[in-house]
């Protein structure tokens, strides 16, 4: 795809196209009226559970968006791959590029007032939560328009308004928090769910049986969505999980084991996850999905599995070239069109990329800002202070 | 868990004021600590029973001065003989605090491992359930890695949880959730999550507990930037520090000690909030600062008798703020008094003594006449015997000869 394009969108768009992180329609059928049944590429399997079924509704402008934020995600996350090997993002990057569906196929099926916790691979969760790519590159890039002001890095990524919780470094520290969050949400009476996401490597971390207890015993609404690309960074998970039928884990439990290549897959097992955990306590999604880069930027990702295998996975389960061939099939786009869409994409990617840029660093004194917060009309000033300074109610 | 506190005849006689005379002499001869340690069995009461009818708020024994207790005049506590107050145990002072803040506000709720039908193992949630209900004072499993951590994420969503360690020293299981998610989620969302948690429960050596249930984690926790922590002394300070800290919006430690529950005293009816970051001022003094907190200010006071009846002067002051010190108080203090002991039942390596004699060198070197002292328990698991465990923690006679010899 020839770069020429740039130069000639740049002005005019600028304003429209960084102004949310999703393309603007295109003049292409995005009739939502008109009932598109598709089938899932395979049956869900479940355990202790009846299963959903196989036939998802959905219609033309679901499907168009589907392909247009999938297609925006994954040129989000290539091109955050030649930043961190152009030496602007630094540390770890963890890249989401083939578990797109996961996030595509949740978000259609929950709002915005049910909460989202997820691991350290979190770009497109927060592009999916309604994150504006020029918030996820200055965070990548540590400046000050990032969503953490540049202070939390690529594993540290929040959006308390659209509730989303992150964002988190250690793996599988966050499943205790989401079910906190889910506690939270049935003290408060409000009929809200939580998706505690996390990788097949933290399912075998104790912390999260405790949770799982936990939430089990007190009906929490919590739905634990374990995203397994099958190798837990160098290992593969039959070298790590005597058990990897992750869904059966619970025991007690109930699970269910989706395709999380397909969109349409996810969706159907996010809205029945949703309605059975607010009667019913928790439940375990198993994601069956693959990530084509690394475990993050610094893992070549091809010295304990085939680049074959790779392959393989990206010609027959690729997410965004089932839903291509879906609208294709249903006849809502051309092919131009959708390549079109792509290149939009792109463009939008660089011109987010080239205003975070601009961005500035942030300065000294945000060291110590956000340390401590100002509560109880008492001021802190770092660990030791000379001056004492109280306001009481 | 009984704490025995030998009625030692302390407070039998409330009048004896501002002077350090007779009465005096006559009473530490009582209690004259005989220079061998382990034949102390006096000191081994951590505290001191106060009487019904005396009315000083803090002070310990009787013949201390009037103004012991140097309390800010915005809280209403002002010992006058009149004051009525009432008595209390220290866990019923906090489980006053506690429940008058769950009173206050609906997002205020407890979890830990028996706080709810049980009343919690040291009786400070004792009753909230049956008022509360389950939800709200929640009886966890054994699972401190997860419920810490599950506080901590309510706590993102709003609510305002109290997270009991049933002993300090568990919550070492929880040091991922303290650490990085307690003290950094504030940081490293750019400020959009706050994390008002409370975490509390029972440290320090008790009587013959073992090692693994007498830790001192005050030191583990200090260098965990975004926390704060205090440690609470008496049934005053305990109920005001547990209120401040429920309503702060920071995550706060409150340590607690396990001999220090039965301590008695009169606090007002009325209801009133301390300073988190605030030091309390024990007994002013002249000759000599001892900075010192929870359990062993105990221990200090009974030192200062000594010391008194020696002829020195010594100024007392309960830090109480752990993370961060009230280096106003501290040093107003050291400008006048010129010399400092730092009294503490934490380990002597990286403890709460260590940090703070490097802050007070920085600060305050040139006020310095002598260099700074600082008395901590030994780095050893605590022993189960009883006189070894005694040899763990500073003792009185220790702190007498190390005041002797920083006034030499």
């Amino acid at each position: 795809m020839a770069l020429a394009h740039r130069s000639s969108g740049l002005l005019k768009p600028l304003s429209t196209a960084s102004s949310s992180s999703f393309l603007h329609r295109r003049p292409y059928s995005t009739d939502d009226t008109t009932t598109i049944t598709v089938e899932t590429s395979v049956p869900f399997t479940g355990h202790n559970c009846e299963t959903p079924s196989r036939s998802v509704d959905t219609n033309p402008k679901e499907l168009m968006t589907f392909f247009t934020d999938m297609a925006l995600m994954r040129r989000m996350e290539i091109a955050a791959d030649s930043l961190y090997k152009s030496k602007l993002i630094r540390g770890f990057c963890h890249l989401y590029d083939g578990q797109e569906a996961v996030s595509i196929g949740m978000e259609a099926a929950i709002t915005k007032k049910d909460c989202i916790i997820t691991a350290y691979r979190d770009h497109c969760l927060f592009l999916g939560r309604g994150g504006t790519l020029l918030e996820s590159f200055a965070e990548l890039m540590g400046r000050t328009a990032g969503c953490s002001n540049g202070k939390g890095g690529s594993m540290h990524f929040y959006k308390k308004e659209a509730c989303f919780f992150g964002g988190h470094g250690i793996v599988g520290a966050q499943v205790p928090l989401g079910c906190g969050l889910a506690f939270a949400q049935k003290y408060r009476k409000e009929g809200h769910v939580t998706f505690t996401m996390y990788g097949d490597g933290a399912a075998n971390q104790g912390q999260l049986f405790e949770a799982l207890n936990m939430a089990a015993l007190w009906d929490l609404p919590a739905i634990l969505v374990c995203e397994n690309n099958h190798y837990g960074m160098g290992t593969a998970e039959w070298r790590a999980a005597k058990s990897p039928a992750y869904y059966k884990r619970g025991d007690y439990v109930p699970g269910l084991k989706v395709d999380g290549m397909d969109a349409f897959a996810v969706k159907q097992a996010c809205k029945f996850a949703k309605e059975h955990v607010l009667k019913n306590g928790p439940i375990i999604l198993e994601m069956d999905t693959y990530r084509y880069h690394g475990h993050s930027m610094s893992d070549p990702g091809s010295t304990y599995r085939t680049r074959d295998e790779i392959s393989g996975v990206r010609q027959e389960r690729d997410p965004i070239e089932r839903i291509r061939k879906l609208i294709l099939a249903h006849d809502l786009a051309t092919e131009k069109e959708l390549k079109d869409i792509e290149k939009q994409a792109r463009k939008e990617v660089d011109e987010a990329i080239a205003k975070a840029k601009e961005s500035p660093m942030p300065d000294e004194p945000e060291l110590f800002t956000n340390v401590y917060r100002k509560g109880f009309g008492v001021e802190s000033f770092g660990a030791d202070r000379k001056e004492l300074r109280t306001t009481l109610p | 868990m009984a704490s025995i506190f030998q009625g030692i005849g302390a407070a039998t006689s409330l009048s004896s004021s501002a002077s350090f005379d007779t009465k005096k002499l006559q009473f530490s001869s009582v209690r004259s600590l005989s220079g061998k340690r382990a034949s102390c069995v006096v000191m081994r009461s951590g505290g001191v029973k106060m009487d019904s009818d005396s009315n000083r708020i803090g002070g310990r024994g009787d013949q201390l001065v009037t103004n012991a207790v140097a309390t800010k005049a915005d809280n209403p506590a002002s010992s006058t003989a009149s004051k009525p107050g009432h008595e209390l145990l220290l866990f019923e002072a906090l489980r006053e605090g506690l429940e008058e803040e769950m009173e206050r506000d609906a997002r205020v709720c407890v979890m830990g491992e028996d706080v709810g039908h049980y009343g919690g193992s040291y009786k400070v949630t004792k009753g909230l359930a049956q008022k509360y209900g389950d939800l709200r004072v929640l009886d966890t499993p054994i699972a401190e890695n997860s419920f810490t951590g599950m506080g901590i994420g309510a706590a993102m969503m709003g609510l305002r949880p109290i997270i009991e360690g049933m002993n300090m020293g568990f919550l070492l299981l929880a040091f991922n959730q303290i650490s990085n998610n307690c003290g950094m989620l504030h940081y490293t969302s750019g400020g959009q999550f706050k994390i008002p948690v409370v975490i509390r429960g029972p440290g320090g050596v008790g009587r013959q507990l073992g090692a693994e249930h007498s830790q001192r984690l005050e030191s583990y926790f200090q260098s965990i930037p975004g926390i704060q922590m205090v440690a609470c002394s008496t049934p005053y300070n305990a109920k005001g520090l547990m209120k401040a800290a429920i309503r702060s919006d920071n995550p706060v430690i409150l340590f607690e000690h396990v001999l220090l529950y039965n301590l008695k005293e009169r606090i007002p009816d009325e209801e009133y909030v301390l300073n988190l970051e605030e030091a309390e001022m024990v007994r002013p003094g002249e000759h000599v600062t001892i900075l010192t907190y929870s359990r062993m200010r105990y221990h200090v006071m009974q030192a200062a008798k000594t010391l008194v009846n020696k002829g020195y002067d010594p100024e007392v002051i309960d830090i109480r703020s752990l993370k961060p010190f009230d280096l106003y108080t501290i040093g107003n203090s050291i400008k006048k008094t010129h010399r400092v002991l730092i009294v503490e039942e934490c380990m002597r390596t990286g403890g709460i003594g260590a940090s703070l004699t490097a802050a007070i060198t920085e600060n305050f070197h040139d006020y310095l006449d002598a260099p700074i002292m600082c008395l901590s328990s030994q780095d050893v698991p605590t022993p189960y015997a009883g006189t070894l465990e005694e040899w763990t923690v500073v003792q009185p006679p220790q702190i007498v000869a190390a005041v002797e010899q920083l006034c030499r």
